[in-house]
């Protein structure tokens, strides 16, 4: 946040000299001294608002106490952080927020998650003195994907700039005033009205149970204790590198083996792997490009994995979907996959399978609703939970997570390769497509697997690939929706030249998901992706074409990519959403 | 309710965002100049200020709430201000509320009546209180009021 150069302000935080970037605010110089003054609508991540009032200080020569997550820093300033006034104002500013807040921390969902309740646990709110009439509001259950419960909200207003700061997409608004506030959508309407793209960034800062995912978690239960049902499971490549979080390990743990082993005591009947379903993305992608190149096609081809981009471009870049590659998402291949080809060979009544996903991602609950997804003949995808909704699975059972002892994907459709694993950070999706698309198209090995060029916590990254014969791929990478608008609006307006771009709604890609367990910032993201790239760099295979299951399934059953089996099962379409207000 | 809105008025809308639409912080006096044209700020007026402005539609909305002057839903040709000041408050502002608001038949939270001939609102103090209890339909002032007096009242605003 600082630069080399900035100059620097000398103050004291409670008698102790602290020096500081002139460009600090309180609460961040106080971090210097290991000191975290309680806030809750302060985020590190987005622009300071100052409302909740929670961080209050004592500067000395001011009149009254200051909010110190805006308050900046100057020379000589003296500051006291932890006074009776200071103490006893925060402790008021939080009961009068509980006194307008539902009293059912025991059976809210974000129990143990929520910084509302380990703020009231902080300052030892034993009772709350102040007693009135609570807001009544209507919870927004209108979409597959997040559950708005704005009772349960502080007004902090974390997820007005996420979604506007991060996104793009301005979806909430702090509307009406005094005891009437209220965040929400365009005239209190529905997330299923506006353009909200379902990606769940805001559930992954709100700091109560005011937006959350959608948890699906008993239809799993339901599937599972019915006798009649064969159920499968599948994870998406970044859920490894993740779940470990919430049974307390360091951020970018990575637990396949144990994940598995837990899925497979839940009673899941198959226990298989997205990444087997990441390679087959890759085999139709991957030929997908090659071909709009050689035959003119729409160009530049846009990856359409991610459900939040893909919700986006319908919503609000209609005259722009031909750009959308048609693969389906590695969640849809193998859901089209499992009953269709895995029902044949394992000699299953398809519609007694039952596919459950676990993905980091609350939109794809919404994907997997999509009229298209029905290529099987079935559902291709039953249930869709996040990594956030397995976690409470697995603490249900009272399975001891972090001591299981590791095991392997069932094959034939948990078979994969360091290719699939990949698709979980940004620029893993391009970097997949390059290691096959480059082999397809130049018949030569490619020795130098890794594209560092595409790696990486940078919005929007570039890199050209030489495929001989002069011929140079031009691609482009960006993950968040505001950086995803950036290119492409450069597209529409003619001024990008790029074959080939990956796109991301969350920041970081997957392992940045809004299924993803709390809290989130760039180290953390950093360290999930880092673990996605040490275990591609371990696998045996890294290229999707190599997948010896991926071989067998296009050898025996599937034929050529983009062939006629292919294009019926693995390719969807996309349609402009005209009935949303935007 | 989109489609009785009329062309030219968007027509006058567009020549007031002309002149005011491209710089910042103009938000408030265009919404003003909307709702004088309109009469009130329809959703569709309100979409297509966010798309000239560039302001999202969100903000729009929470500005329109967050202030008592501007109106989502239609208003009547008269507004009536019901004053609820201390001094009306003693000498029987809440009859007099109820009064109107039975002669107009507005029930729960109406405060419109359906052939949009009256609005009714509330005052804090209209700063007449030597006329308590008081109450103004449009720009005249109605003062030392019995509930008897209100249907006559009225009956002079069409």
């Amino acid at each position: 946040m600082s630069s080399v150069t900035e100059t620097t302000v000398r103050l004291t935080i409670d008698g102790r000299e602290v020096e500081a970037p002139k460009s600090y605010t309180i609460l961040q110089a106080a971090r210097l001294i290991d000191l975290d003054i309680p806030h809750l609508c302060y985020h590190p991540e987005l622009s300071r608002e100052g409302s909740c009032r929670v961080c209050l200080v004592e500067v000395e020569g001011a009149r009254s106490l200051v909010a110190s997550c805006v308050y900046p820093i100057n020379e000589g300033m003296a500051v006291h952080t932890n006074t009776p006034a200071v103490r006893e104002t925060r402790k008021t500013v939080v009961e009068l927020m509980l006194a307008n807040h539902p009293e059912d921390c025991l059976f809210c969902v974000k129990n143990q998650n929520c910084e509302l309740q380990q703020i009231a646990a902080d300052l030892g709110i034993r009772k709350i003195r102040f007693s009135g009439e609570k807001r009544k509001h209507e919870q927004d259950t209108s979409n597959p994907s997040l559950v708005r419960t704005p009772e349960k909200c502080i007004l902090c207003t974390r997820c007005v700039r996420i979604c506007s700061e991060r996104q793009g997409l301005d979806i909430y608004t702090s509307a009406n005033r005094g005891f009437d506030s209220i965040v929400e959508p365009a005239f209190g309407l529905g997330l299923d009205k506006v353009a909200c793209s379902f990606c769940g960034q805001c559930t992954t800062v709100c700091p109560t149970a005011a937006l959350t995912e959608k948890d699906d978690t008993q239809a799993v239960w339901d599937a599972i204790n019915d006798p009649d049902k064969h159920v499968v499971v599948q994870t998406a490549p970044s859920v490894r590198v993740t779940l470990g979080e919430e049974f307390g390990l360091k951020s970018g743990g990575f637990v396949e083996g144990k994940m598995v082993a837990a899925l497979r005591r839940m009673g899941f009947d198959k226990v298989f792997d997205t990444d087997f379903a990441a390679d087959m993305t890759i085999m139709e992608e991957g030929y997908e490009l090659l071909h709009r190149i050689k035959n003119g096609g729409v160009l530049p081809m846009m990856t359409s994995c991610s459900p939040g981009w893909v919700n986006f471009m319908e919503t609000l870049y209609p005259e722009m979907l031909p750009h959308l590659s048609t693969a389906k998402s590695p969640q849809g291949m193998f859901g089209a996959t499992v009953k269709t080809y895995y029902a044949e060979r394992a000699g299953i009544d398809p519609s007694k399978i039952v596919s459950v996903s676990v993905m980091p991602c609350t939109a794809k609950k919404w994907e997997a609703k999509r009229p298209q997804l029905a290529d099987s003949g079935y559902r291709d995808i039953d249930v869709v939970i996040t990594t956030r909704e397995l976690a409470r699975m697995i603490k249900e059972t009272g399975i001891d997570f972090l001591n299981l002892a590791e095991e392997e994907y069932d094959a034939p459709m948990g078979i994969s390769t360091g290719a699939g694993q990949i698709f979980g950070a940004t620029g893993g999706v391009m970097e997949a497509a390059l290691r096959t698309a480059y082999e397809a198209y130049t018949g030569k090995t490619l020795e130098k697997l890794d594209f560092i060029e595409v790696r990486g916590l940078e919005g929007i990254k570039e890199c050209q690939v030489d495929l001989g014969d002069g011929v140079i791929l031009k691609i482009a990478v960006a993950h968040t929706l505001r950086n995803a608008r950036k290119l492409v609006e450069k597209v529409k307006a003619g001024e990008a030249d790029y074959h080939f771009i990956e796109i991301m709604a969350c920041p970081g890609g997957c392992i940045g998901g809004g299924g993803q367990p709390y809290p989130i910032d760039d180290t953390i993201r950093q360290a999930r992706m880092d673990a996605i790239y040490s275990a591609d760099a371990g696998m045996k295979y890294r290229k999707s074409h190599e997948n010896p299951a991926i071989k067998e399934l296009y050898g025996t059953w599937m034929g050529e990519p983009l062939g006629e089996r292919a294009h019926h099962l693995l390719h969807t379409h996309f349609t402009p959403v005209t009935d949303r207000l935007k | 309710m989109g489609d009785k809105l009329a062309e030219k008025d968007f027509a006058r809308l567009d020549e007031v965002l002309a002149d005011l639409g491209s710089s910042k912080g103009t938000l408030i006096p265009v919404l003003q100049k909307a709702q004088d044209i309109f009469g009130y700020l329809p959703r569709d007026v309100l979409v297509h200020i966010s798309r000239k402005t560039g302001v999202p539609l969100s903000q729009v909305f929470g500005v329109v709430t967050f202030y008592a002057q501007f109106h989502l839903e239609p208003r009547g040709r008269n507004i009536i201000r019901s004053c609820q000041g201390t001094a009306c408050h003693v000498r029987g502002a809440k009859g007099i509320l109820q009064e109107i608001a039975s002669c107009l038949g507005l029930e729960g939270d109406a405060v419109t009546t359906p052939d949009l001939r009256f609005t009714l609102e509330t005052v804090a103090c209209i700063g007449c209180c030597g006329l308590a209890p008081v109450l103004m339909v449009n720009d005249e002032t109605h003062g030392r009021l019995v509930p008897d007096k209100i249907k006559g009242i009225l009956d002079q605003y069409k």
